[in-house]
């Protein structure tokens, strides 16, 4: 059985942090798991938690009137879900809800949040990652928006 | 071994040509310019006719001697014959459950091309390399091709805009030709004719030459040489390919797509531009259809329609594809340069723009960048 | 002028006309692709490779350029077309009923390398209508799955009603990885919502030694391609089909040329890093 240490670096966004660094932030963490179906987080509620995804999806949806929950946007394994814990008024954006049964680490934001007001150098290096992540993401979304399998007549 | 045909006697060649059967395209004055028809007689040759051109501008002009190819080039090319601007390429029926398709190859039989430029000759190699040189051959083109018989004739008079020896020409024909002239005006207007070829052989032997002398062979090479001169340092073809490829999105592309109109007439006059589309036509009771190749201009604004839109809506992205076509990628696609230096793409173009001007002016940007990283 | 022509104009002539070719079958897709499955009502086409196209004509209408969607070693004889209906001749085929009489010229183009994948892991990446022209690909390494490491197949779709041949990627998921995504759901979706390329990073194959097809939009080859480069897969392992507008298909009108090439002649099938700078440039 892994310490919780060795199981974050599953996430580009932690894999070759120094191990006194993946200690630290792996001390704000918990496995979890979640069935399908089950919420694991609502748009508007207190965020001060985010998500390692081990195994299973989850799916970043919405409410919006005559559609119902529409869903943006699935992550699974690998993915980190979560970034409202990092910048007030630390809200949820989204609601997220398992679609297929969740394994995952969950993380303490305000923990977390703590340990890098404390060593600088550990705030710096995860927000440096966590700002790559989020690039990414924001890449991929930017790709959904273009609808490039369209006729761009959006 | 060359020979001396008399300019009077040219209507010898003529005879020769109509005896075996050949119907005769020749230069011709029509319309203020200089250009390629059916003629049956050489007094319908531009004789005493000379061609003035210069960016956006042709006009014919009265020489003080009687030359019959006084002139440089015109608007029309070859590849009107080789190449029409229409052909049928086949008619299909709906018939028995299948189609029955007509592909017969239209005959316009032999066709003597006289008084083809050496630039032109050059030109007619460079379209036989990409419609009878590659997997799939033009079978049109290669029957006209086949059925062509060639006169060249060497310049004496190129133009302004002519820069043939900048890539790889001149204005002597030296290969691919089946008899060549160079006329001679002093001291009697004469050609010196060379065969080509076995059919060109064989009707030089039916005209009333006599060898040629080492004067009429001197003579002969200072009209090519003196053609040469004038035409030094017209053009800088230094790594062209490498230049354009390296500047693809080099300032000077967009200030030309400014001032180009893409009308095309630059794809119509040059005599390599090949770049064709078909058209698809059934009868009102849809028992026949019939498909059509007929000639396209990169410069139009549909050549790059597909479904979902269009690859080069810009002019700037029209001229850039087809300057770089010309003179870089046809180097890559089929193993020669596409340009002949004839300059037609200059003097027709209506706002005058020079491809010289436009390489010299890229080449001159990329030193200018170099240098200030240096 | 006798030059070093060959005198074949029949055999010249035969690469411009189409041969005559009846539907055999057709099958609805989706609400705007059809797959038809055509036979010669006379001489037959040589056999298609994967990644090759023809070009089909629909009477009168005129010629599309389409990839093979079929299962080359079925029956050689079958002509299997997966197609849009987005134009003129696109509708008028995707509207032809069994029995119906269209052109067929080719093949075109040249084909996949599958034995780039030979002993390693193979991965096919498809975006919206660009896994019919993988399938070939596919239908091949299930026929010789021994020749092949992890076959994985991605494919991302604009919705769930656009997916293309979802029945077969269930049947082929019981026996090699299949991805699915799409980037916008509606309710009854519960699948993977968000681009193709997310759904490289944890897909399961050795980046050191892959070889992946990919085919879709261009803009989709293009972020696909830096997703995998992203994992670490070498470009010359990374294989894509283009397109562009083709009239004859066969290298003599000009109208397929991106930057130094003929898609038509020298491709459609390219190896990522050869055409990479081409398609980097606007308007190019």
């Amino acid at each position: 059985m892994r310490t919780l240490d060795a199981v974050i670096v599953e996430s580009p966004v932690f894999a070759g942090l120094g191990q006194e660094e993946l200690e630290l932030i792996a001390g704000c963490g918990k496995n979890i798991a979640v069935e399908a179906g089950e919420r694991l987080f609502r748009e508007g509620d207190d965020a001060n938690t985010f998500f390692l995804v081990r195994s299973g999806v989850v799916a970043l949806e919405t409410y919006i009137p005559n559609r119902g929950q529409v869903t943006a946007v699935t992550c699974g394994p690998g993915e980190i879900v979560g970034w409202s814990w990092l910048v007030p008024p630390h809200k949820w954006r989204l609601s997220a809800r398992v679609v297929e049964d969740l394994r995952a680490v969950e993380f303490d934001g305000a923990c977390l949040r703590g340990k890098c007001e404390a060593i600088p150098e550990l705030g710096y290096e995860l927000l440096s990652r966590i700002a790559g992540d989020l690039a990414d993401h924001l890449t991929a979304a930017y790709l959904q928006v273009l609808d490039v399998y369209g006729d761009g007549d959006r | 071994m060359a020979s001396i045909l008399a300019a009077a006697d040219l209507e010898s060649l003529f005879g020769a040509l109509t005896d075996r059967g050949y119907r005769i395209v020749a230069p011709t004055v029509r319309d203020g310019a200089i250009v390629y028809a059916e003629i049956d007689s050489p007094a319908a040759l531009p004789q005493g006719w000379t061609d003035e051109q210069a960016p956006a501008r042709y006009r014919l002009a009265r020489r003080d001697d009687e030359a019959l190819f006084g002139y440089a080039v015109g608007p029309h090319s070859w590849k009107a014959e080789l190449l029409p601007p229409r052909v049928r390429l086949w008619q299909a029926r709906r018939e028995n459950g299948g189609l029955a398709v007509d592909d017969s190859v239209s005959d316009t039989g032999p066709t003597a091309f006289v008084g083809v430029r050496p630039c032109e000759v050059a030109a007619i190699a460079i379209q036989d390399r990409v419609f009878v040189g590659g997997t799939y051959q033009d079978a049109d083109y290669a029957a006209r091709r086949r059925d062509a018989f060639i006169v060249a004739v060497d310049c004496g008079d190129p133009s302004d805009l002519c820069f043939c020896t900048s890539v790889g020409g001149g204005p002597e024909a030296r290969e691919g030709f089946d008899l060549a002239l160079t006329e001679l005006l002093e001291p009697e207007h004469r050609f010196l004719v060379r065969a080509g070829s076995p059919a060109g052989e064989e009707i030089l032997a039916a005209l009333p030459v006599h060898e040629a002398t080492g004067a009429d062979l001197e003579a002969a090479s200072l009209v090519v040489s003196h053609a040469t001169d004038e035409m030094q340092g017209r053009f800088d073809a230094t790594d062209v390919h490498g230049l354009l490829l390296r500047n693809l999105e080099s300032p000077r592309w967009d200030a030309v797509g400014e001032r180009c109109l893409t009308c095309g007439n630059c794809t119509l006059v040059c005599p390599t531009c090949f770049c064709t589309h078909v058209v698809d036509a059934t009868s009102l009771d849809g028992a026949t259809a019939e498909r059509d190749r007929v000639w396209d201009t990169c410069f139009s604004v549909q050549y790059a329609e597909m479904h979902g839109g269009n690859t080069r809506p810009s002019p700037k992205s029209r001229y850039r594809q087809w300057l770089t076509h010309k003179l870089a990628t046809w180097q890559d696609q089929f193993d020669s340069l596409g340009c002949v230096g004839c300059g037609r793409c200059i003097a027709w173009c209506p706002v005058g723009i020079d491809i010289r001007e436009e390489v010299g002016a890229i080449r001159a940007q990329e030193e200018t960048n170099v240098h200030a990283h240096a | 002028m006798a030059t070093a022509i060959a005198d074949e104009v029949a055999a010249a002539r035969g690469a411009m006309v189409p041969l005559p070719y009846r539907v055999l079958r057709k099958r609805r897709e989706n609400h705007d692709n059809w797959t038809l499955e055509l036979e010669p009502v006379d001489a037959a086409i040589a056999p298609l490779g994967p990644g090759q196209f023809t070009m089909l004509y629909a009477f009168g209408v005129g010629e599309v350029p389409i990839s093979t969607s079929g299962d080359l070693e079925a029956d050689g004889r079958i002509v299997v077309h997966t197609i849009r209906a987005v134009g003129a001749v696109t509708n008028a085929l995707c509207s032809a009923a069994p029995g119906t009489v269209v052109g067929v010229r080719g093949p075109f183009g040249n084909t996949w390398p599958l034995d780039a994948a030979y002993g390693r892991d193979l991965v096919v990446v498809g975006g919206g209508v660009g896994l019919p022209p993988l399938r070939p690909i596919v239908y091949h390494a299930l026929r010789h799955r021994a020749d092949f490491e992890r076959i994985v197949v991605l494919y991302g779709g604009r919705t769930p009603d656009d997916l293309l041949f979802p029945k077969q990627l269930e049947e082929w998921s019981r026996e090699i990885d299949v991805d699915i995504t799409v980037d916008a759901a509606g309710r009854d979706w519960n699948g993977k919502v968000g681009v193709v390329t997310k759904l490289i990073p944890p897909a399961r194959f050795d980046p050191e030694t892959a070889v992946c097809y990919v085919v879709g939009p261009e803009i989709m080859m293009r972020f696909t391609a830096l997703a995998l480069l992203a994992r670490g897969v070498a470009p010359d392992r990374i294989w894509i089909s283009m397109e562009r507008t083709m009239r004859c298909g066969v290298g003599l009108c000009g109208h397929c040329q991106l930057g130094p090439t003929l898609i038509c002649r020298d491709g459609p099938v390219y190896r990522w890093d050869e055409l990479a700078p081409f398609m980097e440039v606007p308007e190019l």
